[in-house]
């Protein structure tokens, strides 16, 4: 009966079917979905942190003025629209980006695959979880396009949306209300793919699959949801309660009525800190995977490296305040931020050193993700160090907002989750496709990333020692040198962008038909017991679990 | 792997040292503005112990990296161990990260309370951020507000420098201990000055303060450090620190106007010619 299954639930529609991708409810399509939406708002993001390198490869104004046009035609604006492009690139790669690459992605892909469940618990849900994600974009967008502040269109106060500034005091144009209903509507789906993914991996795992026998992916998807769906209404409340200080008289953050703005902070970053733990900590699951496939050896430590994980969350939430040491807390406040902020190396060095132990006694192969696996390594372990830094309030009062600050969440983002998309990108393209890649072109971008992003994001730290504060268009003359030694490195990470695009199309044409498992005997997780691409539906007959 | 660090940490310190003038940013610098305050000289020691830390650990990840990477190539070990638990050695790297954090908060603690814990201070000033420039008051002085504008591109003369430089400065003796409060009138701005180790939020509604005695004669330039609206990169702060007879004379001459403006020109011209003189 089940080879008789298999067959029979295997008719696929076609790829041109409008229907099957807007009325989706199949995991796998709405996964594909959600991969090209990251794509395309990656692509959005990151041209506007060309505008950024571009106007900060010297000192003075060279984009954003009367006079500059971008290909002859785009004028740009003035200041404002730098910040306007700041705050967008921050906005768009969180939301946009790196949540939809990971979770809706990747997450929405091979949570089912490898607990060996035939699709996600509430398909229908996971339909509107994705449709949401366009609208949100679409609103985020537009935002640009309306009055702001006085004079100009758009809202520049930072990604971490601060009031005043985002208040009617500056910004009172509609610009920052479409902005907070897009915000409302990604958040809403999030918390919709949350519940999805509890409710998946909490009861659709295949006999045998006990909670500690899950693959790590599906443990650190499990993680990042959880503290999706405990953070994101936290900000859900924070933002309703601006914008009724915005449009109804309210003064929750008003000082004049009797609000406090730092109480808008703290709210943020209950949401904020967690947050970046949810960027990060499908990539440590990818990162498991990878290192063990190619090392030939199952992962060490596991317990250690799904107990480090909950334990990343559960302090995620306790931490939040070290992004507010300056705002003038009780000194005892910050002492207790600063130990609190400085536990969560513990679990990060044990995943660190685990992974290396992982490669230690393996036979290791250097296929194109296990280059992106150690690349995310190396540069994961020098942005957690200068977290600790930074986690020290005293230190923070010379570093706090600098470009210190900047350069290492990009080395824990930028370098770090991203180095972690595309590590398991090319981990699970033969999978999701169905073709191969060239590796040569693949490896070839793993170069220029690794090269560019180092050195955009390396003399950063240099920058924000000797004192460059972010958010600004037009820096001291003492500050030229490195920037425009970052600014080159943009342009090395860009030929690297355009390889991935190369590496796309040159796959999706010369259609090289892909094996169920390219990797060998290290590839032990249920996806690769499918064919590439996997039948529409799998496991109508549930696979067992030794 | 030693010996990489230490060549590197002297690299850093040779440099900052070289490059150490008054308080600005210097091209091609990789670390902090030179040190004037006590509280900053104790953040620059607090961050060369953290780099001590941070830097091995970072070249001992990557040595071990760069080792298994070479010796467990599928070419040199064709048979992968099954080994997958080490209980002796899961201790050890949760322990030992533990241990270098107790050090670490052995320095940062003191570090912290001695910053934000203000001494016996001897006059106070308020600031106040406005979008885009700041206000001073001295009111142990008597001295109503004054306001501080950057000094447009197209204004600067010799001597001052671009985006840092401000119309009328804030000025305080040498030595003295001041008692900074700082507010603000509309949006959150931040008051900060990398070579006293200063920085701190003002914000609209609340009165936060913070100290400094600045021990060396000179101009120091910082920028408001949290994003204010269209021209945040445009409201820096300068600080004079001159002697207590020229403060006095300051203080009297009503600082915001040209009279008290000469006097500071005054005492740069004759402290110019004192240490060409010197040479």
């Amino acid at each position: 009966m089940s080879a008789d299954s298999a067959t029979h639930d295997d008719h696929t529609p076609s790829l041109w079917d409008w229907k099957r991708w807007v009325y989706s409810t199949n995991h796998k399509d709405i996964g594909t979905m959600y991969l090209i939406f990251a794509i395309f708002a990656g692509v959005i993001g990151g041209a506007m942190s060309g505008m950024i390198r571009l106007e900060l490869a010297e000192p003075g104004l060279q984009v954003f003025n009367d006079s500059f046009k971008l290909f002859g035609m785009l004028e740009m604006g003035d200041s404002h629209n730098y910040n306007v492009m700041v705050t967008m690139h921050g906005l768009i790669m969180i939301f946009f980006m790196v949540m939809p690459a990971m979770i809706g992605g990747f997450g929405n892909w091979f949570v089912p695959l490898q607990i060996g469940a035939p699709d996600m618990a509430f398909p229908r849900m996971n339909n509107i979880s994705f449709w949401l994600l366009p609208a949100a974009f679409g609103l985020a967008f537009m935002s640009m396009f309306v009055g702001g502040p006085a004079g100009g269109e758009g809202f520049g106060g930072g990604w971490v949306l601060y009031p005043p500034l985002s208040g009617l005091t500056g910004h009172p144009g509609p610009a920052m209300d479409l902005l907070i209903l897009s915000l409302h509507l990604a958040g809403i789906s999030s918390i919709l793919g949350a519940i999805n993914f509890i409710t998946t991996i909490f009861n659709m795992r295949a006999p045998g699959m006990t909670m500690h026998k899950m693959p790590l992916f599906v443990w650190s998807i499990l993680v990042t949801v959880f503290l999706l769906l405990l953070s994101l209404p936290v900000l859900a409340g924070a933002l309703t309660m601006l914008l009724t200080d915005r449009n109804f008289g309210t003064s929750f953050f008003e000082p004049a009525g009797g609000g406090d703005p730092i109480m808008f902070q703290h709210l943020f970053w209950f949401f904020g800190h967690p947050e970046v733990y949810i960027l990060i900590l499908p990539g440590f699951g990818i990162i498991s995977h990878i290192v063990s496939t190619f090392s030939k050896k199952p992962v060490f430590g596991y317990l250690g490296m799904a107990y480090a994980m909950v334990s990343i969350g559960v302090i995620g939430f306790l931490v939040w305040a070290h992004h507010m040491y300056t705002v003038g807390m009780p000194v005892d406040l910050k002492a207790y931020f600063v130990a609190a902020t400085m536990v969560i190396a513990v679990p990060t060095g044990i995943k660190i050193f685990s992974w290396i132990a992982t490669m230690w006694g393996g036979s290791i192969t250097y296929r194109t993700p296990m280059m992106w696996a150690i690349g995310f390594i190396f540069l994961f372990t020098v942005g957690g160090v200068t977290g600790v830094v930074l986690a020290n309030a005293g230190v923070d009062a010379a570093l706090h907002d600098t470009y210190y600050v900047v350069a290492h969440f990009h080395y824990v983002l930028s370098l770090g989750a991203v180095f972690a998309i595309f590590a398991g990108w090319y981990f699970w393209f033969e999978k999701i496709f169905g073709v191969k890649y060239n590796s040569l072109l693949a490896r070839l971008q793993f170069l220029f990333f690794f090269v560019g992003a180092n050195v955009i994001f390396f003399p950063q730290h240099f920058l924000g020692l000797n004192g460059m504060q972010r958010r600004v268009p037009d820096y001291a003359d003492g500050f030229a040198n490195w920037n425009e030694i970052s600014s080159w490195g943009y342009a090395i990470m860009g030929v690297g962008m355009i390889i991935f695009f190369l590496i796309l199309i040159e796959a999706m044409m010369s259609r090289r038909k892909g094996e169920a498992n390219p990797w060998g005997e290290g590839a032990t997780t249920l996806e690769w017991t499918l064919s590439s691409p996997p039948p529409f539906h799998q496991f109508s007959t549930l696979p067992k679990i030794k | 792997m030693r010996f990489l660090a230490a060549i590197a940490l002297t690299w850093i310190t040779a440099t900052t040292a070289a490059m150490a003038n008054t308080g600005i940013p210097t091209d091609g610098a990789l670390g902090f503005q030179h040190a004037v305050t006590p509280i900053m000289e104790r953040i620059v020691e607090f961050h060369d112990l953290l780099l001590w830390i941070i830097v091995p650990i970072t070249l001992f990840v990557t040595a071990l990296l760069a080792y298994v990477m070479v010796r467990y190539r599928a070419k040199a070990n064709p048979v992968p161990s099954k080994n997958s638990h080490n209980t002796l050695l899961e201790v050890i790297w949760t322990g030992l990260p533990v241990l270098i954090l107790m050090v670490i908060s052995f320095y940062s603690f003191p570090l912290l309370y001695m910053s934000d814990e203000i001494p016996e201070t001897d006059f106070t000033i308020k600031a106040t951020g406005y979008q885009w420039y700041w206000g001073y008051e001295y009111p142990d002085h008597g001295v109503e507000q004054y306001l501080s504008n950057m000094i447009p591109e197209d204004e600067i003369v010799d001597g001052q420098e671009r985006l840092l430089s401000v119309d009328y400065p804030l000025v305080v003796p040498l030595n003295a201990t001041v008692r900074l409060q700082v507010t603000a009138a509309d949006v959150i701005h931040n008051w900060a000055m990398p070579s006293f180790g200063s920085k701190i939020d003002a914000v609209p509604g609340r009165l936060n303060e913070i100290w400094f005695q600045v021990t060396e004669l000179g101009t120091y330039y910082g920028q408001c450090s949290e994003l204010c609206g269209r021209l945040h990169g445009y409201m820096p702060i300068e600080v004079r620190v001159v002697s207590q007879d020229v403060f006095d004379a300051w203080i009297a001459a009503e600082p915001g106007t040209d009279d008290a403006n000469a006097i500071l020109a005054q005492n740069t011209a004759d402290r110019a010619t004192r240490l060409a003189q010197l040479d």
